[in-house]
């Protein structure tokens, strides 16, 4: 229980913490901007839980695109958690672990609670990891369920150029907060080459494009890294 | 109240559209995730799709900007990533100094142009 506290009150000893509150400012304002009602924007910040898919669900949506488009459109965006999901669960799990208990860790797992743990965990010792985690999985979500009611609230005040400082905000906060936790050339260059292949696999228009740029670009990065540690060694 | 609660053709969307394509990465990650090492070849490789499709994301914010951020002219968004990245790099990774300074450029950028 102590144990829940520190990772609750560890929210509020983060950067990434004011970033997720404007972010799902921007979020609350788009939802209200494309009429969708305050229970929508709350239950698709609680149920969805990942900024990029559902800036992607309210912007297809709004924009007149079927329920299929839109659900590729975020299944596609969702890719990434799988193995985001897949890194952050070793760090906190013991042997004697039981899968029920990952569950909710699962749904907690974004990018900021992926980026969170690594710098966080090291500090936390193993067996206190889960409590810790349910308590900054908690503490994020409050910041961000409180940011997207207040952001609903103001968007009727909201000029368009705010409402594009706001939005900008989440491609500034991603790539900066992923750089700053890339330790390893593999992770420069995945970024990298995700960033310069998007734009080239976009011309595809196969409407899986983010995938494609994706595996090829994370492919190159992971295939440099093998390299150069064969060459190394 | 039925303002708060909207229509319920709206909920069902937010179900079938957004909860559901996205959840289901997750449960596929705590299921086939639990036999992983930590520092496994396979573990790398996911790791730096993950990156490189969260980069993706992030691209297309840039490239096809939604809602109101598509006022914003693309050479004042990629110029204000740009002068956000030199920020951040400048102090030493600073997250808040690479934010504040990109959206400044922006804002300075849009209220020059008019």
């Amino acid at each position: 229980m102590r144990a829940f506290g520190w990772g609750l009150r560890a929210t509020s000893a983060t950067i990434l913490s004011v970033v997720l509150f404007v972010t799902f400012i921007g979020i609350g304002a788009l939802a209200h901007d494309t009429h969708f009602s305050m229970l929508w924007a709350i239950l698709s910040t609680v149920l969805v839980w990942a900024g990029p898919a559902q800036i992607i669900l309210v912007s297809t949506l709004g924009s007149g695109q079927t329920i299929l488009q839109s659900a590729i459109a975020v299944t596609m965006s969702a890719i990434r958690l799988f193995p985001m999901v897949v890194a952050v669960l070793p760090l906190i799990r013991s042997p004697d672990t039981k899968r029920r208990q990952l569950v909710l860790i699962a749904h907690f797992t974004a990018v900021t609670l992926w980026v969170e743990c690594y710098r966080f965990l090291p500090h936390v010792p193993r067996e206190r990891r889960i409590a810790f985690v349910h308590g900054l999985g908690c503490g994020l979500m409050g910041v961000a369920l409180v940011a997207t009611i207040i952001g609903y609230l103001l968007a009727a005040n909201l000029s368009q150029t705010f409402g594009a400082a706001v939005l900008l905000l989440t491609p500034l906060a991603f790539l900066f907060s992923t750089l700053r936790n890339a330790r390893e050339l593999a992770d420069v260059l995945a970024l990298g080459l995700g960033l310069v292949l998007y734009p080239v696999a976009a011309q595809l228009n196969s409407g899986v494009d983010i995938l494609v740029s994706g595996v090829v670009a994370g492919t190159l990065a992971f295939s440099v890294h093998k390299w150069r540690e064969r060459r190394a060694a | 109240m039925s303002d708060f609660i909207g229509d319920w053709h709206a909920l069902v969307v937010l179900l079938v559209a957004g909860v559901i394509p996205n959840q289901i990465w997750r449960l596929l990650g705590l299921w086939f995730g639990s036999g992983l090492d930590e520092g496994s070849d396979l573990l790398m490789w996911v790791k730096a799709v993950a990156t490189a499709i969260l980069a993706g994301v992030i691209a297309q914010i840039l490239v096809q900007p939604p809602g109101a951020l598509a006022s914003v002219p693309w050479g004042l968004r990629y110029g204000a990533v740009v002068a956000g990245l030199a920020a951040f790099m400048a102090t030493r990774r600073s997250i808040f100094a690479g934010v504040v300074c990109g959206e400044v450029i922006m804002l300075a950028g849009k209220w020059w142009l008019g």
